[in-house]
């Protein structure tokens, strides 16, 4: 393991990331339509778990901004591999387990940012959100990033058509949204669909912020650490294979 | 097998059910001008990503530097420079950024490494640019710091993938003076791809590959007497035919294509 080439990976995608101000204001917007616009909506028809549909819905929001941004960032490497400055990457004499960890964590710390800035909304939509609740929720925020990083880099390591990208993405990241619990509570629900919902590692991610920001729980906390824990370690180790494989 | 830079045995590569190098053997000596020849899809890129070890080959071996490209990877990086034909470096950094990263990746210490960027950046003529966001550089200032960059850690090769494609005659000339000056002074081996034939008769040594195979290799001037021709374009046509190649494009060569006419227009 070459920490020196992962930080650097690590930091590269964070300076580049900054000097992209075009998304940059995509994870601000994206915030303001569902929860102001979604939110203000829906809050006059319904509540749901004895609180408002707005403030139910906003840990299934910072989830949004997580998976996608996460997913974002990795989308990168498919291009990046073929004719981007991963090539330079991967012909340098550095570990690929170094490769992949550093556009992992660089993933994270680029979708945990975007997962602030809908944290920064909560006085908006008064949500009040206790100091000690707060530090844990930055770490959780982080994981969950991580873990959807991982999946991604997954993803991309897989795949060698461009054009199949956007249907993966739609057939991945939608559903894995939708079927996490961030918008509809998830108990009491057909077999089948529960299935999935128990499947899906986002839905554990959403429970512990929901859980942190709310106090409202359906998993054992203890559950929910694990499936993340372990989902990330495989998905980190399937990553390093396939970077290994050269083909 | 003390002076000799590259050596490829029986080397193979299949793709599913492409065979896109089929069992090709040749070498190259230390500081040689090598030349690899042929035309679009003959095996050529293959080869090279095989021999910079972002390929595995399916059967035969690579040995550059005297390390086996399958079992010695990252070895074989450290020694090596990779010029790719597509530019790979990084637009939203500036020169001097995307050179710090080069030389932290390949492990030159710090105080090394910031006289090493302000030598090649010197040496390329691009010094007074160090500061300036790469997008807003032309065609041949990026591949200009590309050459630097792949000079960086001092490598034993440097492999060219069609070093002056797209650029302007001035341009080129003053990249292929580079090249030969750097073969003199350095004695780096110099391994090359290119269409331009012209540039071809400046290498010592070409091989010519089509449909995967080596089909022919020499001297120039050992070529042009073989085939009792008087340049190496009429060499490259009598070997690879006149005939245009009936070629589909995939999607890879698709949006290869497009992104070379992209930088084109810069």
């Amino acid at each position: 393991m070459d920490f020196d080439a992962l930080c650097m990976i690590w930091r590269r995608d964070l300076i580049r990331h900054f000097r992209d101000r075009v998304r940059l204001l995509g994870s601000v917007t994206r915030p303001v339509l569902w929860l102001l616009i979604m939110g203000t909506g829906l809050r006059a028809a319904f509540n749901v778990a004895g609180v408002s549909y707005t403030h139910f819905i906003f840990p299934g929001i910072i989830a949004m901004n997580l998976i996608f941004a996460a997913m974002i960032s990795t989308i990168s490497i498919i291009w990046d591999r073929e004719f981007g400055f991963l090539r330079e990457i991967l012909v340098a004499p550095i570990p690929r387990s170094s490769i992949v960890l550093g556009k992992a964590l660089s993933g994270s710390t680029v979708a945990f940012i975007e997962g602030l800035f809908v944290l920064a909304f909560a006085p908006v939509i008064k949500i009040n959100i206790p100091l000690v609740h707060l530090l844990l929720l930055l770490p959780l925020m982080f994981l969950i990033a991580f873990v959807c990083t991982s999946l991604g880099i997954v993803i991309a390591a897989r795949m060698t058509s461009f054009e199949g990208f956007g249907v993966i993405s739609n057939f991945i990241i939608m559903p894995m949204f939708f079927l996490s619990g961030a918008m509809f509570p998830i108990d009491n629900l057909p077999h089948w669909i529960s299935f999935f919902i128990r499947l899906n590692p986002l839905t554990y991610g959403v429970d512990l912020l929901r859980r942190v920001t709310l106090d409202i729980k359906v998993f054992s906390i203890y559950i929910d650490f694990l499936y993340l824990s372990v989902f990330a370690l495989v998905m980190l180790s399937i990553g390093v294979f396939e970077f290994n494989k050269r083909n | 097998m003390d002076n000799i830079a590259i050596s490829v045995n029986n080397l193979s590569k299949s793709f599913s059910q492409v065979l896109a190098v089929d069992n090709i053997s040749f070498s190259v000596e230390k500081s040689e001008i090598f030349g690899f020849l042929g035309p679009n899809g003959a095996g050529k890129t293959t080869t090279i990503n095989i021999l910079c070890t972002l390929l595995l080959p399916t059967s035969g071996e690579a040995i550059v530097n005297g390390f086996n490209v399958v079992t010695y990877p990252n070895e074989v990086r450290e020694s090596i420079g990779i010029i790719f034909q597509d530019p790979s470096l990084d637009e939203r950094l500036t020169a001097y950024e995307n050179l710090n990263f080069h030389g932290m990746i390949y492990h030159i210490v710090p105080q090394i490494r910031k006289t090493r960027i302000q030598e090649v950046l010197n040496m390329v003529g691009l010094y007074l640019k160090k500061d300036h966001i790469v997008r807003t550089f032309s065609g041949g200032m990026r591949r200009r710091l590309e050459i630097a960059r792949g000079l960086m850690h001092s490598p034993q090769i440097l492999f060219l993938d069609e070093p002056t494609i797209g650029l302007d005659p001035q341009t080129r000339q003053h990249i292929w003076d580079y090249i030969l000056s750097l073969s003199q002074r350095e004695k780096i081996t110099i391994f090359l791809t290119t269409h331009y034939m012209d540039e071809a008769e400046i290498c010592q040594r070409v091989g010519i590959i089509d449909h995967g195979k080596i089909v022919s290799l020499g001297s120039p001037l050992a070529l042009k007497n073989k085939y009792k021709v008087s340049s190496l374009n009429e060499v490259f046509l009598e070997v690879t035919g006149r005939d245009i190649r009936e070629e589909g494009a995939d999607e890879k060569e698709r949006l290869g294509g497009f992104i070379r006419a992209r930088n084109k227009l810069r």
